[in-house]
């Protein structure tokens, strides 16, 4: 009924300043314009979404592949691995190496990023294309790159480290004790990742007003204090962000684990929580379980993402 | 922080210049093995720069079949997600920034907190159900998965596009006896090109590099895209042995496309994740 009253209105009001009819209440335009793409995430998400929340309480196990009737169980499958060692286990390994790896690349940003605005043109410019380079490789070549760099044999890192006195590495695989694995799981995701905080961070500095900074160089304020009292607190919004960012992309680091785990670390042992998952689902058959420890990452995340979506609400308000 | 006192700001120098090489070095390393003979390679002491490189890893990998069909199945899987994106994204885009309507909220929080949802927390599931629909090994069942990827963030970008043209641009444009479709076509949409030029590239990058999903979705050699053509390409052979020149070509032939479009863009991307957050 409305859209008949605005079309024309929209087409025919050749005076007075039309009317706001792009705001017109009750069109069903923009519900038609919307539509596509709701669609689209509803039977690419929120069906899966819908089948994840059933499933997890129900016994959905390999038997049920071969076509028994999966049965209700209520919150057995939650209980079995909230109460089961390996889901905590894995959790406290997947929280320890997000905090780690993003608090290392947060620091690492952000000296970065004061060293940019503290130099000359031509070596902040140097700067900024190598950290491209890296931020645009792709996952898989990435860490194709770097494990080729440590390889045992061959790798240049192996070499190089030989020549400290008393070091000799060649033949030393890093991918096999645990700890080492995440270490370098957690220096290749750093490296990738510090070239956005640095050049996000950078950004931030630049806006911070010369005149401020000038006052504040009157008053005495020196070197340290400056950077404490006033730049850190004018960025502040962007550190947060950037922060829960960092936080939110290290907990999903199924791809990097996998690649990593493929070229020569399988096990539970090396696993955090997509690798974990995806082997209790697509591999071991227990898709109920695997739906509940799914569930519980998506709390997770959504629980950390929700400061993030608050500020971009903010954004979308003005 | 500020001092312009000449020793500070060279010994500043000095350590960018360390630090540029030591992030640019992967890269650099790629691009140097991908140029060594397999003897070379294999020499106890790594050869830093090409001399007298060869082209024979590109040529190894160029007449390796799996490399040519897993580029096809990529470019077709990349370029369909990528019209059907930009088509329904830019569609939601316009509903969202040029109408109030009940349910804007709801489709708002929705757009954003599904960018924030982990591909671990619903591959399982997803994993169902396009094996459920008989559709894995296929371009159609890895798009749909696909373009829920792609969509919440192409259609954020847009949204901030859409935003920052006026919408009296188009009603000035209605006064003069524009239809509304026509004010729109010959207004707003030329204003518009250059935000869906680096969505597009966005969602290119997204979909050409994605490995995680592709990795459950494509399981056969025949369907597979080039990251994963490159991982298993990246395998030890039965002897234990990796053709590292030839691995690392095959990355830099991945990876080159792809640096070359991140370049154009990744000004914009920093601004979408983290925009207004200073000024705000």
């Amino acid at each position: 009924m409305t859209t008949t009253a605005s079309a024309p209105e929209a087409t025919t009001a050749p005076a007075a300043p039309a009317p706001r009819s792009t705001k017109r209440r009750r069109s069903p335009l923009p519900y038609i314009l919307a539509a596509p793409a709701v669609i689209a995430l509803l039977v690419g998400l929120g069906y899966p979404l819908g089948w994840q929340v059933y499933n997890s309480f129900r016994e959905y196990g390999l038997a049920q592949q071969f076509g028994q009737a999966p049965t209700w169980v209520g919150l057995d499958n939650y209980v079995t691995l909230l109460s089961g060692g390996d889901f905590w286990a894995i959790l406290l390994r997947s929280v320890i190496f997000m905090a780690v790896t993003a608090l290392a690349t947060m620091g690492l940003g952000i000296a970065l990023a004061l060293l940019m605005k503290n130099i000359a043109a031509w070596a902040r410019v140097t700067l900024q294309v190598a950290m491209l380079l890296a931020w645009a490789m792709p996952i898989v070549a990435q860490m194709t790159v770097w494990n080729w760099l440590i390889d045992d044999r061959n790798g240049v890192l192996n070499y190089l480290l030989s020549f400290i006195p008393g070091v000799d590495l060649v033949g030393h695989n890093w991918l096999v004790q645990p700890l080492s694995f995440f270490f370098v799981a957690s220096v290749i995701i750093t490296w990738a990742s510090v070239p956005f905080v640095a050049m996000s961070v950078y950004a931030g500095l630049t806006q911070v007003s010369e005149e401020v900074v000038e006052a504040a160089q009157l008053d005495g304020a020196g070197g340290l204090q400056m950077l404490r009292r006033i730049t850190l607190p004018i960025i502040r919004p962007i550190l947060v962000i950037l922060l829960l960012l960092q936080f939110i992309w290290d907990l999903r680091v199924y791809a990097q684990i996998e690649l990593l785990q493929g070229f020569g670390a399988a096990g539970t042992q090396y696993d955090l929580l997509g690798t974990y998952i995806y082997g209790l689902g697509i591999g071991e058959g227990h898709f109920g379980v695997a739906a509940a420890a799914a569930m519980l990452v998506m709390l997770f995340t959504i629980a950390l993402s929700w400061f993030y979506v608050r500020e971009l609400l903010k954004e979308d308000n003005q | 922080m500020t001092t312009k006192r000449s020793p500070l700001r060279h010994v500043g120098a000095g350590l960018a210049i360390i630090l540029a090489i030591a992030w640019a070095f992967p890269v650099y390393w790629m691009v140097n093995s991908s140029f060594l003979s397999s003897t070379t390679i294999y020499s106890l002491t790594p050869t830093w720069v090409p001399f007298g490189g060869t082209w024979t890893n590109y040529k190894a990998v160029l007449h390796d079949s799996t490399f040519l069909s897993s580029l096809g199945m990529s470019l077709a899987i990349t370029g369909i997600t990528l019209v059907i994106c930009l088509v329904f994204a830019f569609l939601g885009a316009l509903a969202i920034s040029r109408f109030k309507f009940r349910g804007r909220k709801a489709l708002v929080l929705a757009i954003i907190l599904v960018q924030m949802l982990p591909a671990e927390a619903m591959f399982i599931a997803q994993y169902k159900m396009i094996s459920g629909l008989g559709l894995l090994n296929t371009i159609g069942g890895v798009t749909i998965i696909y373009l829920t990827g792609v969509i919440p963030f192409t259609m954020w970008m847009l949204r901030g596009f859409v935003a920052g043209v006026p919408a009296d641009l188009e009603e000035a444009a209605m006064i003069d006896g524009c239809s509304r479709f026509q004010a729109f076509m010959r207004v707003t949409f030329p204003l518009l090109a250059p935000g869906l030029v680096a969505s597009g590239v966005f969602a290119f990058l997204q979909v050409w590099n994605e490995f995680a999903l592709a990795s459950i979705l494509l399981t056969s050699e025949q369907t597979q895209t080039l990251p994963l053509w490159l991982r298993n390409f990246a395998q030890p052979s039965s002897l234990g042995m990796i053709e590292w020149g030839q691995v690392m070509a095959g990355s830099t032939l991945l990876a080159i496309p792809v640096i070359i479009f991140f370049m154009f863009v990744q000004g914009r991307m920093a601004q979408g994740l983290v925009g207004g957050a200073v000024k705000g």
